[in-house]
């Protein structure tokens, strides 16, 4: 492993995104505006619904939009050769998803402030924990997303593949996380594969702050999130290969 | 043999139930350009990976630069320009030069040396999307020079080229043989046989002829290589 190569990786994808304003835009504003329509929604309606609802999204939004762009990101380094040239050069593989996480993790800490900020400042979410916190809840959802994302795309073969693992990984997990359904409810089974599911800790961990001023509840599904984060950072280091047929 | 860069015996590879490559023994000399000639699908890019280490599927022995092929130590030492480039589209030519001379551990001054070698010092703060494809190959070729390896593969460096510029690659290809490197070019157009110091013609995953250019002709009783190439099908079938 060399941080040399690592902050490579990591500057040239920042320098990549910099050039697709498209895609930045999406990045950091999509979640915003989409907490904004939300917020504009329940606002008519019953306010008091934002609030029990916004943390949750807080969670789910940076999460969906970091896997959608990182794994379609990843891919195109895949099928454009130039993974393949990484891989004969000098180029561990660790360093490689390291500096991608890196670069995306940067992009996720923006995101998560921009969304975090306008809950709160503007949209009057009202939170309970410390607001650091949340902030730092969103931002390891968001590089949750990223990591989920960079293993998938080892399993797509064209950029239309990975777009189609957005139902079958990310839709499972939004439906089960406690958003609709409190978790307690759910039927026995449905609550174990919740219990597996990494961003079900995500959104525990944002409907305690708003709820609570206690935060060792919110360290320890953090600590979950985290487990998934290093554990898909490994799987996505593994699923490269310097030998291909 | 100290002067081997490449020594390969019995090679064969299987990619999907398919033999690619049928039985190759080769050796490939520092301080040659050797071409490779065959027509498309006869294995040459298979052989070029396999020598690069980055195939799968393979059986044989293949010993490259004293080391197995596909070595880690091997991976600073070799230069490969696969036939599509593979550079970055919405970098410009520098930012790509430099992303892997950072990689490669390289400094700036190379990344510098290799545009002027390639003839794209003018382009250099272009974005590659914006290059035509001759010059999008010539990108790919200097990100392979940058760490002045002594194994330097190209696989079909020259197509689509216009002719000064091709007359000047492969005059940079001998120089850096001369500086001591093996150089390996593939080709599909047999015209370009006459700039190797050596040639293997291969066909149908096996090596037909491996000599200078004019001892292949002499063994055809040809003189020039296309047909000398498809006298030597006809005699092998």
């Amino acid at each position: 492993m060399k941080l040399s190569r690592t902050l490579a990786v990591a500057g040239r994808v920042l320098t990549q995104l910099r050039r697709d304003h498209r895609t930045l835009a999406m990045l950091l504003l999509l979640p915003c505006l989409l907490i904004s329509l939300l917020w504009w929604m329940f606002d008519a309606v019953d306010p008091g619904i934002f609030s029990r609802l916004g943390p949750a999204f807080l969670a789910i939004f940076p999460f969906f939009v970091m896997f959608l762009v990182t794994s379609v990101t990843t891919l195109r380094e895949r099928t454009s050769g130039t993974l393949e040239r990484l891989l004969a050069m000098p180029m561990g593989k660790l360093d490689l998803v390291l500096g991608y996480a890196l670069a995306f993790g940067a992009v996720a800490v923006v995101q998560s402030l921009l969304a975090v900020g306008l809950s709160v400042g503007l949209l009057g979410l009202e939170v309970v924990g410390p607001l650091w916190l949340l902030s730092l809840v969103a931002v390891v959802d968001a590089v949750l997303g990223t990591v989920l994302g960079l293993f998938v795309s080892a399993f797509a073969r064209t950029e239309f593949q990975a777009v189609q693992f957005i139902p079958a990984v990310v839709v499972p997990q939004l439906l089960l996380c406690g958003l609709l359904v409190p978790r307690d409810l759910l039927p026995t089974v449905l609550k174990v594969i919740s219990d597996v599911l990494p961003l079900s800790y995500a959104v525990d961990a944002m409907l305690h702050l708003t709820r609570s001023a206690t935060t060792t509840e919110v360290w320890l599904d953090l600590a979950v999130v985290g487990g998934f984060v290093v554990g898909g950072l490994a799987l996505g280091a593994a699923t490269l290969r310097r030998r291909t047929a | 043999m100290m002067n081997n860069a490449v020594s390969a015996t019995d090679l064969h590879v299987v990619r999907s139930g398919r033999e690619v490559l049928r039985g190759i023994d080769l050796t490939l000399a520092r301080g040659e350009v050797t071409g490779l000639l065959g027509p498309s699908g006869c294995g040459k890019t298979t052989l070029m990976r396999t020598l690069v280490g980055v195939q799968g599927g393979v059986s044989g022995t293949v010993t490259v630069l004293d080391a197995r092929a596909g070595a880690a130590e091997l991976r600073s030492r070799i230069g490969y320009v696969t036939q599509a480039a593979s550079v970055y589209d919405d970098l410009s030519v520098t930012e790509n030069l430099t992303f892997f001379a950072r990689i490669l551990g390289v400094g700036p001054d190379r990344v510098a040396e290799c545009l002027a070698l390639v003839d794209l010092a003018d382009q250099d703060s272009q974005l590659v999307s914006t290059l035509s494809g001759g010059q999008r190959s010539r990108v790919s070729l200097a990100v392979a020079l940058l760490g002045t390896p002594e194994l330097l593969i190209l696989d079909e460096p020259t197509v689509g080229l216009d002719p000064v510029l091709r007359e000047q690659l492969w005059a940079s290809f001998h120089r850096l043989a001369e500086a001591g490197a093996a150089v390996l070019v593939s080709s599909h157009v047999m015209d370009e046989a006459e700039r190797c110091d050596r040639l293997l013609l291969m066909r149908e995953g096996r090596i037909l002829a491996d000599g200078t250019p004019a001892a292949i002709k002499e063994q055809a009783g040809t003189d020039d290589i296309e047909h000398a190439f498809l006298a030597l099908v006809r005699r092998a079938a």
